[in-house]
């Protein structure tokens, strides 16, 4: 069983204050119940893994954190703010979408199909965010931009569009793409789950180099070896409930739980 | 090593150790073809023979069948010209209007709110169930009937501009308005087919870098979905700049109608319907190649290289007389040069 963790202490200072923070996290889609009481957090500069079957709602959860869904019940901190609501005085307002939009602009997010905006080339993916949300200047922003291409090692594709590129680039184009916005936590949606076995290597080095760099960072994933080498903690999630966290190095080879070591059979 | 034409048939099989770069080839024959090529030779000549050299008499005078000379002295008529002018504000004010109501009802028929998709299907069932020629009569017959006085101000309270309905060129408004909100109708069916067709991902990618839903769609979803709405629009422009003639059963004097007033006079009718069909298809013509280049445009990030305009692969024909086989003195090797 997870260990509850106690209320937020509003005096606490903000650096002690876990970057995520689930407590019982319902969310059903219709009757179907996707999430059925999720508890976990995330320290500042963790990397969280989460694994597990596919429809365990590891997914789901990533999205709740980072308002692309709204949850039926419990509560979710990020970096000590309720998700979805702003407190004043003893009342929880529901987020306007402007706010929304700012609270989302904070977390970066990394999908299984890339997303690139493909009508645009890799550099303006990149400028897209730091141009049209955050209204920065062109010219430091492009610098900017290009730097960033050339750290997930793309210095030469600059002014590629999406579809000449590899899988594997495209998908280095969007971490670069999310990086842009400078977020306080990044979000991996299985991201290297449509590659092709031999482009993998490339976007879980770039992640590997990210996670050194002290990024807070939740990752779905079915890499074990990255889960084990990268991850501070493993989840791993069945059936809308987190069976079991920890250690990477325990979760992995010396599982508690049943569920767990079937799981683990079938993957590893 | 990269073979050149005739270097050799591919895939041909060596019998008896006969080098197969000897060996005749004999290319497939098509008789189908021929024989297809040949019937459409004699139509073709049938039909520049009717049109050109065949003549005809008629009320005792012997003429050209279909006397191009009436055509000509018709086509740049001062009256057909204004007519060209009024064909032309018409269909570029009604698509106009068109798209933006159809960018506006589309977005509305995906939206949340059941009152607004409600009205914006209540909107496309009324405009695209009636005639378009029952709608620019019911509106000139109707403006003046229904509205006597148009005022502008707060709804059910004080009104601040009124117009008499009859100082209205009541044929050029009714025509605008019963071709751009029937035009509206369809646009909107275009472009919500257009927004659906782009990825849902493409919105969640834009709304985890914070872009809110006006951004999205604008900067986001609309510029993809502009490669599925452009054909259909250019169609859709193509088809206003003909269906603008039904402002003939209100008299408005646009192409059409102006060819009509002159054979109306001298009883040149055939003649004075090519005029007006000459013109449709001049700017028709036009139209399309205008469509050619904005769905060029917007087809960037869909295919890996756009193929050569004609002025491109023109320009690239006269400008490259070579020998068909590269030679090894004067041609720059075929393999990459850094390989």
């Amino acid at each position: 069983m997870p260990e509850p963790t106690g209320p937020p202490e509003r005096g606490v200072r903000e650096a002690e204050l876990p970057m995520v923070d689930a407590r019982q996290v319902h969310k059903s889609y219709g009757r179907l119940e996707v999430l059925k009481g999720i508890d976990l957090t995330v320290g500042r500069g963790a990397v969280l893994c989460l694994i597990g079957p596919s429809g365990s709602g590891k997914s789901t959860f990533l999205r709740c954190i980072n308002h692309l869904e709204k949850i039926d019940g419990g509560e979710l901190f990020v970096d000590g703010d309720l998700v979805g609501y702003r407190q004043s005085g003893n009342r929880l307002h529901e987020l306007k979408d402007r706010e929304v939009c700012s609270k989302r602009a904070e977390i970066g997010m990394v999908f299984q199909r890339f997303n690139l905006f493909p009508h645009m080339s890799a550099l303006d993916n990149v400028l897209a965010g730091p141009v049209w949300v955050k209204k920065a200047p062109g010219g430091p922003s492009k610098e900017r931009a290009r730097e960033l291409l050339a750290r997930v090692g793309l210095a030469d594709k600059v002014d590629n569009y999406p579809n000449q590129l590899s899988g594997g680039q495209q998908q280095r184009v969007a971490i670069a793409r999310a990086l842009a916005m400078e977020p306080k936590l990044m979000l991996f949606d299985e991201p290297t789950s449509a590659l092709d076995p031999e482009l993998v290597g490339d976007v879980l080095d770039v992640m590997r180099d990210l996670a050194g760099t002290g990024m807070t960072m939740i990752v779905v994933t079915h890499e074990m070896g990255f889960a084990r080498e990268v991850g501070d903690t493993v989840v791993f999630m069945d059936a809308g409930v987190v069976v079991e966290q920890g250690d990477p190095r325990r979760v992995l080879t010396e599982p508690e739980h049943e569920r767990t070591r079937s799981f683990l059979a079938k993957v590893l | 090593m990269i073979a050149g034409p005739g270097a050799g048939p591919p895939g041909g099989r060596r019998d008896g150790g006969e080098d197969a770069g000897s060996l005749k080839i004999v290319p497939v024959r098509h008789p189908g073809r021929w024989v297809a090529s040949a019937v459409i030779l004699v139509l073709l000549a049938m039909l520049v023979d009717t049109l050109v050299f065949s003549h005809l008499t008629r009320g005792g005078v012997r003429e050209g069948r279909f006397q191009w000379g009436v055509v000509g002295s018709y086509l740049f008529d001062p009256s057909v010209l204004r007519g060209i002018v009024v064909t032309l504000e018409l269909t570029v004010i009604a698509m106009g209007v068109g798209i933006v109501l159809g960018v506006l009802l589309a977005v509305m028929r995906l939206s949340a709110s059941r009152l607004l998709s409600g009205t914006a299907w209540l909107y496309i069932w009324f405009f695209r169930g009636t005639p378009v020629l029952v709608q620019i009569i019911f509106w000139y017959e109707g403006i003046s009937y229904l509205y006597p006085h148009l005022s502008f101000g707060v709804p059910f309270g004080p009104s601040f501009v009124t117009v008499s309905a009859n100082s209205l060129d009541t044929a050029f408004v009714a025509g605008v308005l019963g071709l751009s909100f029937n035009e509206g109708a369809y646009m909107a069916e275009i472009v919500r087919a257009g927004i659906i067709s782009v990825d849902e991902g493409q919105t969640e990618a834009a709304q985890s870098i914070g872009m809110s839903r006006a951004a999205t769609l604008r900067r986001i979803v609309l510029p993809q979905a502009m490669r599925v709405i452009i054909p259909p629009t250019g169609n859709e422009t193509i088809s206003m700049l003909k269906t603008t003639s039904l402002v003939y059963a209100i008299a408005l004097t646009d192409l059409f109608t102006a060819t009509q007033n002159i054979s109306n006079r001298n009883y040149e009718v055939v003649p004075l319907l090519m005029v007006a069909s000459l013109w449709y298809l001049f700017f028709t013509s036009l139209m399309t190649v205008g469509q050619y280049y904005i769905e060029r445009y917007y087809a960037r990030g869909s295919t890996r290289s756009l193929p050569a305009t004609p002025f491109q692969r023109l320009r690239q024909g006269l400008f490259r007389i070579r020998p068909q086989t590269p030679s090894p003195l004067t041609d720059p090797p075929l393999a990459r040069p850094h390989a």
